[in-house]
């Protein structure tokens, strides 16, 4: 089935026909059927669906970190899924940020250091990047936790610290996995709150992989997968909002 | 990226003391080993080092320096008709028992100088004057000498005692190299050298020689060779081939080697094991980094500089434990520890080796990660 939507501007991210599967043989599983998906600067677009209809293996291909059998990813103009790989890493650590389930944090560094990580990949120096680094969360609210090591910090904290981490080398695309998953409800509106405000900005998309529908009302669209099809796209209703 | 390498090395402190632990232990031990079984070697060619004497001339099946086979008395004046040697002097060497005047025996090594030069002589001398050995039944014994026959208040300048019925009295003590087999040493002219011994048809054990100058050691040895038929070594040579003889003859080699290669085998295990483990524990922040556009390259290097920061820290650390056993264990001399710049070298390129096996463990575990473990 096809979903592309009658925007305007081109779309920031462009996957066109695309098809996944997994093994061989017997033993081969689709699990991507031909999926059809533009993603809009500005917009924040929900991905949701039952576990097992392949939501993170479509974050997966978009973010380049998974090869696709058939199709076509572009993101911000560049054909990434024709990229060899060490071009489509560099490609990623310029463009794009992560949010994850688990945080991935890494446990030895302090906050300001963990987010200063995506800016030292890109071999920004040490003290410029642990300034931006700082700065970041100043903007998360968490300039006093800066000196803190992941585990002094609580589920919600970390999560802000990753959120730091992903928007700090400014991502034109932010590719968010369940990042409400290992948060109470409170603590999930929260980031959702923070990802609204910080992360969303008119020259970058959001995609956000979920199947909390406690967060839904967060996003401008949602994108609904079934056994490997998109089988809904539709806007989401806001208050004030037609 | 060096910096969060580094930090998350330091960051996991019991795996990091396990690996510093384990690369410590395999440097120390093949340090320790590899010092005690080179002074082994150095302590079986002492009868070499001890005279200091260029040039060796004895029977040429000879296989090492304590096995004495003797020439005909004329050797020294065929040594010293070839071309190029400035001088040769005879030397006496062979086993002989001493019995104290408190009716002990000891098995000493009798050494016999040629009496006008006394070439061959002690370098130190730490009690008498080793000229008076000229004197009539005079003697001069090595420390291990004392230390071996009963101690410094049995044995000092003045004792007596009897070398095959005839008396020895002692006139000096010298400071020598302990030798392998850690038998005193008797020194002496090499006139009465022959006759504290029983009667034998034979009685030169070596011709002592040296080149003039200008002329290189390795030809004149050449030369007398050729020219006398007898074996002719430098002293360099007749050390190797008494090391050479050490090592086929004993399990010395066998059961050093074994150790050593078993203190490698220990610290490659220790270190691959545990490094590997510290990959797989940190796979999910390996995999977010290259999400975050990290290369496999770069993550590679962050292995390697963990590798390495941790590996020369244990050599450090592993060569400080070793040195400073061999320095109380050796500085009176008494214990074989040779610490040489060429096994420091060996046992660096040997930790390189178990880092760099421990590392491309990793590295093939990184180069195979997906980096979409981070949203499983």
């Amino acid at each position: 089935m096809s979903m592309m939507d009658s925007h305007t501007q081109p779309a920031a991210v462009r996957a066109r026909g695309i098809v996944k599967s997994f093994g061989t043989g017997d033993t081969q599983v689709t699990v991507l059927r031909g999926i059809d998906l533009d993603i809009h600067l500005g917009e924040m677009l929900l991905l949701v669906g039952e576990s097992g209809g392949g939501k993170t293996t479509l974050l997966s291909a978009i973010a380049g970190i998974l090869d696709i059998d058939e199709g076509a990813i572009d993101v911000m103009g560049v054909p990434l899924s024709a990229l060899p790989a060490g071009k489509r890493t560099t490609f990623r650590g310029q463009t794009m940020g992560f949010i994850y389930q688990q945080f991935n944090l890494l446990p030895a560094l302090t906050a300001a250091e963990n987010v200063a990580v995506p800016l030292l990949i890109q071999k920004v120096g040490r003290p410029e990047a642990l300034r931006r680094a700082r700065a970041m969360l100043d903007r998360v609210g968490l300039s006093d936790r800066a000196e803190f090591l992941p585990k002094n910090l609580s589920g919600g904290q970390q999560q802000r610290v990753a959120i730091a981490r992903a928007l700090v080398n400014e991502p034109r695309l932010l590719i968010c996995d369940e990042p409400t998953a290992a948060l109470d409800g409170l603590n999930g509106q929260k980031i959702m709150e923070l990802l609204r405000e910080v992360g969303r900005s008119p020259d970058r998309c959001v995609v956000v992989v979920t199947h909390d529908s406690r967060i839904f009302h967060f996003g401008d669209r949602m994108a609904r997968l079934t056994d490997g099809r998109i089988v809904s796209i539709e806007p989401i209703a806001r208050e004030g909002t037609a | 990226m060096n910096y969060v390498a580094l930090k998350m090395l330091f960051g996991d402190r019991a795996k990091y003391l396990m690996l510093l632990c384990g690369l410590t232990f395999a440097v120390m031990l093949i340090v320790q080993q590899g010092s005690i079984f080179w002074g082994l070697m150095i302590w079986s060619q002492s009868s070499i080092s001890n005279l200091n004497v260029p040039i060796w001339v004895t029977d040429p099946g000879i296989s090492q320096v304590d096995e004495v086979k003797p020439i005909a008395d004329t050797a020294v004046d065929r040594v010293r008709s070839v071309p190029g040697v400035e001088w040769a002097v005879p030397l006496y060497k062979g086993l002989l028992r001493a019995r104290l005047s408190n009716g002990e025996y000891h098995q000493i090594t009798l050494t016999g100088l040629e009496s006008s030069t006394l070439i061959g002589r002690p370098a130190e001398i730490l009690e008498g004057r080793f000229e008076d050995i000229l004197q009539p039944d005079a003697v001069a014994l090595d420390q291990w000498a004392v230390k071996r026959m009963g101690g410094p208040t049995v044995i000092k300048i003045g004792t007596i005692f009897e070398l095959n019925d005839k008396l020895a009295r002692v006139v000096a003590i010298a400071k020598t190299q302990k030798s392998f087999t850690n038998i005193p040493v008797v020194y002496t002219t090499y006139e009465r050298a022959i006759r504290y011994v029983p009667r034998e048809r034979r009685t030169l054990s070596y011709v002592l020689a040296k080149a003039k100058d200008g002329v290189p050691v390795e030809e004149v040895t050449r030369r007398i060779h050729e020219q006398t038929g007898l074996g002719a070594f430098t002293a360099e040579e007749f050390g190797w081939k008494t090391i050479w003889w050490v090592l086929k003859n004993t399990g010395i080699g066998t059961n050093f080697g074994t150790t050593i290669l078993l203190g490698f085998i220990v610290g490659m295990a220790i270190a691959g094991q545990t490094f590997y483990l510290f990959t797989v524990e940190n796979l999910r922040q390996f995999g977010a980094l290259k999400a975050m556009g990290a290369s496999t390259f770069a993550l590679s290097r962050m292995i390697l500089l963990q590798a390495f920061t941790v590996g020369l820290t244990g050599y450090g650390v592993g060569i400080g434990l070793a040195t400073v056993f061999g320095f109380l264990t050796a500085r009176s001399g008494g214990f074989p520890f040779i610490e040489t710049w060429q096994l420091l070298l060996l046992v660096l390129v040997a930790l390189l080796a178990i880092c760099t096996f421990s590392a491309l463990i990793s590295i093939i575990k990184l180069a195979r990660l997906e980096p979409g473990i981070v949203f499983r």
